[in-house]
């Protein structure tokens, strides 16, 4: 059967829209990370404490233990969604939490971790969400496994779920606290 | 209980959708007439099936099972009950359950109301819904399961429905927007089983036409719901934002438009009949990209709370399978198709075949602006790039500015050939004369802006010659209100959808060029002049709603000394979710909209506050509402059903 070129071209526009598409979900992977934040140290910063307003935090607060950063907000669903694993984590595991309120109301913040409890040791006010911008998040939730030396070793974009502190967090955890 | 009834439902639903897809296809490859026939009893019992599983779903919002874990999501306690019900498509899971549901409720339709299609044809085309129906179920299933339970730790109370959605708009404007989208599928089917069929007739144009004209007005009137929700529950202002999922919507609304006229040509002349199919294709195509863009998160906007990374493979394979098979038997079957009489260049199939070019044109546009940072971003590796407004107003306004002024004289076109119809003296006169009644207007009420004479110009030029053809019909006649009755309603619906953009044209363009905006910071006692409106900020108090408490302020409106309203914004903040929403406040009015939206506290006393003075903004949604109005009077025209009576009883007929 003889086809007409011609009819092919909306199936060649087709399948490089296609292409592209599938690139950008390649590009939103859950696991995609740009690789220069790996192994680079936490971005520096100068932010209020959620609870405390009047006390300054920097960079030198993440560092000194192995720890886990998470991003989080009150409008984000997904931030309920893992929230009782990172109760389970905060209590259970021997790792402590610290939380980045971004882009958030301070006031409604403190009033959704009275409400369904507060896995962190302590929050950044990221309000404007420059620290945000500089850890290059997505969006809320995402977490961040950050060594004593305050280096960046690990994120993950998504809940945090049972099966990924399982699968995931905890094997990362459990090599860089082995010395070598 | 209820529950698990839902969820047996929806696996029962796939199990016939897999049937509807397979037997009366092999009804129609091996020629057996009885199973040809089983489509019909089968998508009754899918449309049941799916209808059961989505009452179940209701009541499990209705009765606050927060066990099941999208209930636990999207709703609360204190969520009021017309919520509740609206929450059933509030988040991902049910508003696919949901989309599922109007796709299987037009295949029950197509199977009801196509008694006069032949049997192989009717088989065909459920047979292609029915597959449709099937990657949705299945879909729903594997991946986005909303009767899933947390059992046997289920919490106490639900997370609450996002604020943003906590609204009216929010109730009506998915059901429409989605019937809009799905029926897209019915001449996408019809089109595809045309193909299959390989029998390239016209025929196929005239069973499409009413259903592409239901499911463009419903689409129509969602997209208009969305921007009149976007303006009034945002809190920005704003009626249209060319935000991804916007763009989503009005890009298959610009190809069914161009479906809607060049289903004309094909069915009246049997003119660009591959052409026709295509755009049939691309229509429900278009339908499904926008599913991918808003499921997927490929794209970020607005409209984030719809996204999830997770399930876009499904869509994007989904994508590939459903447009990659139909564009691959369009190559290979299409050419077939052509053929059809002649026409000159000054016909109404040239004008037609313009305003195509021209549509899908603007589509492109539209697509690129969608797609356009998420290529840059492919190449540049990583940079992100955001395409705004200013794109869209140097790239899609001009396209769309050719279309208007093709429109005003289409009227007068005629088939085959236009000898007398254009009358270039009377249209001179007529563009020349709506330029200065507009420009006397625009003198006296508010000020000359040449592009703003220059736009309301062409949309009473394109007025002025719908008001000069319906006079030709009549000039003649003697009974004129008998003569005007009856004017086929096909007739009136082109008149009205072509108003209703004459409409929104107006408001569009002064809502652009006459909008005053202020973002202030206020403390009660303070006024603010715009224009002739005073804006006094009277108090602030704390309110208490169901499932939030809000601070609320009070704005005496006066103009010239005589008060016209007080308005009442809200800062809400929702107990259970903790989430702050800006409720606006505002003064509709014809020929102007007040609005008054709270930003932030700044200090003791002061608020950040915006005031808006819109004018003519709610003429951009009443054209809508007109555009959609005329596409549905195009099907509750009688031609439309006496063609295809004769049809029965003569048996297909030949184009001349």
């Amino acid at each position: 059967m003889m086809m007409n070129r011609k009819l092919l071209v909306p199936l060649l526009v087709f399948a490089l829209l296609m292409m592209l598409l599938a690139f950008g979900f390649s590009l939103r992977d859950p696991h995609y990370l740009p690789s220069e934040l790996i192994d680079r140290p936490f971005p520096a910063f100068a932010l209020a404490d959620l609870h405390w307003p009047d006390r300054e935090l920097t960079e030198d607060a993440v560092r000194g233990n192995i720890s886990l950063v998470n991003i989080w907000a009150t409008w984000c669903p997904n931030c309920l969604v893992e929230h009782p694993e990172l109760m389970r984590i905060s209590s259970e595991e021997d790792i402590p939490l610290i939380g980045v309120n971004y882009n958030d109301e301070s006031a409604a913040a403190r009033a959704w971790l009275n409400r369904y409890g507060n896995p962190y040791e302590f929050s950044i006010v990221d309000d404007a969400g420059r620290l945000a911008i500089d850890l290059g998040v997505y969006g809320a939730p995402e977490t961040f496994i950050v060594d004593s030396n305050g280096v960046i070793r690990y994120r993950h974009v998504g809940p945090v779920t049972r099966e990924v502190w399982g699968e995931i967090l905890s094997p990362v955890i459990k090599q860089i606290g082995t010395p070598g | 209980m209820i529950v698990e009834l839902g969820h047996f439902s929806l696996i029962l639903a796939l199990g016939l959708a897999t049937s509807l897809t397979l037997l009366p296809a092999w009804g129609v490859q091996t020629r057996n007439l009885t199973l040809m026939n089983t489509g019909n009893s089968i998508a009754a019992g899918l449309f049941v099936f799916l209808l059961v599983s989505f009452i179940s779903l209701g009541y499990a919002f209705s009765t606050d099972d927060f066990s099941v874990n999208y209930v636990a999501r999207n709703s609360n306690t204190a969520l009021p009950d017309h919520y509740k019900l609206s929450a059933v498509w509030g988040a991902h899971e049910g508003s696919f359950l949901l989309w599922t549901l109007v796709l299987t409720t037009w295949t029950f339709a197509v199977a009801m109301f196509s008694q006069q299609l032949t049997v192989d044809m009717r088989a065909r085309v459920l047979s292609i819904l029915g597959g449709l129906a099937t990657g949705f179920i299945l879909f729903l299933l594997l991946t986005s399961n909303p009767f899933e339970r947390s059992l046997p730790v289920y919490p106490a109370e639900g997370a609450d429905l996002n604020p943003v959605l906590q609204d009216f708009g929010l109730i009506v404007h998915p059901p429409l927007l989605y019937s809009g989208y799905v029926g897209f599928a019915v001449p996408f089917a019809f089109a595809v089983a045309t193909l299959w069929s390989g029998r390239l007739d016209t025929a196929w144009a005239r069973w499409s036409r009413p259903w592409t004209n239901i499911a463009w007005a419903f689409l129509t009137v969602g997209i208009t719901l969305g921007s009149w929700w976007a303006y009034y529950e945002l809190g920005w202002g704003g009626w249209w934002f060319w935000d991804a999922v916007e763009n989503a919507s009005f890009m298959p609304w610009l190809v069914g438009t161009a479906l809607i006229h060049s289903l004309a040509s094909t069915e009246k002349r049997g003119v660009f009949r591959s052409w026709t199919v295509l755009l049939a294709i691309s229509a429900f195509s278009l339908s499904l990209l926008g599913g991918f863009l808003v499921r997927s998160g490929v794209l970020t906007s607005v409209h984030a709370f719809a996204q999830d990374p997770e399930r876009g493979m499904y869509i994007l394979v989904f994508l590939v399978i459903v447009i990659g098979s139909s564009l691959t038997l369009y190559a290979i079957r299409a050419q077939g198709i052509r053929g059809g009489a002649g026409f000159t260049w000054t016909s109404r199939e040239a004008l037609l075949l313009v305003n195509n070019l021209l549509l899908v044109v603007a589509t492109g546009t539209v697509l690129l602006g969608t797609l356009y940072p998420l290529a840059y971003e492919a190449f540049t590796g990583g940079d992100k790039l955001s395409v705004g407004p200013p794109y869209f107003a140097a790239v899609f306004v001009p396209v769309v500015m050719v279309l208007f002024i093709m429109m005003a004289p289409s009227p007068h076109s005629r088939w085959k050939n236009t000898a007398e119809g254009f009358k270039l003296r009377r249209q001179a006169v007529y563009l020349l004369s709506s330029m200065v009644f507009v420009s006397i207007l625009s003198l006296v009420f508010a000020e000359f802006i040449p592009v703003v004479v220059l736009i309301t110009g062409i949309a009473f030029w394109i007025a002025l010659n719908l008001a000069d053809d319906l006079w030709g019909k009549l000039k003649y006649k003697r009974k004129k209100i008998q003569a005007l009755v009856r004017q086929p309603l096909a007739y009136y619906g082109m008149c009205l959808g072509h108003t209703g953009i004459v409409v929104s044209i107006i408001g569009v363009c002064c809502t652009v060029y006459f909008s005053t905006e202020n973002d202030v910071r206020m403390e009660p006692g303070e006024k603010l002049t715009m224009g002739e409106y005073e804006f006094s900020f009277q108090n602030m108090k704390k309110v208490t709603g169901p499932n939030y408490m809000a601070d609320q302020g009070e704005f005496l409106v006066t103009a010239g000394g005589r008060p016209v309203i007080t308005l009442y914004p809200e800062k809400r903040v929702y107990s259970a979710s903790g989430s702050v929403m800006t409720e606006a406040d505002m003064d509709p009015g014809i020929f102007r909209d007040l609005y008054v939206a709270l930003g932030e506290p700044i200090g003791e006393q002061a608020w950040a506050v915006r005031i808006h003075v819109k004018p003519f903004v709610r003429w951009i949604w009443f054209g809508g509402l007109l555009i959609a109005m005329g596409g549905i009077l195009a099907v509750v025209d009688k031609r439309y059903r006496s063609r295809r009576l004769r049809e029965v009883t003569e048996g297909v007929p030949s184009e001349p």
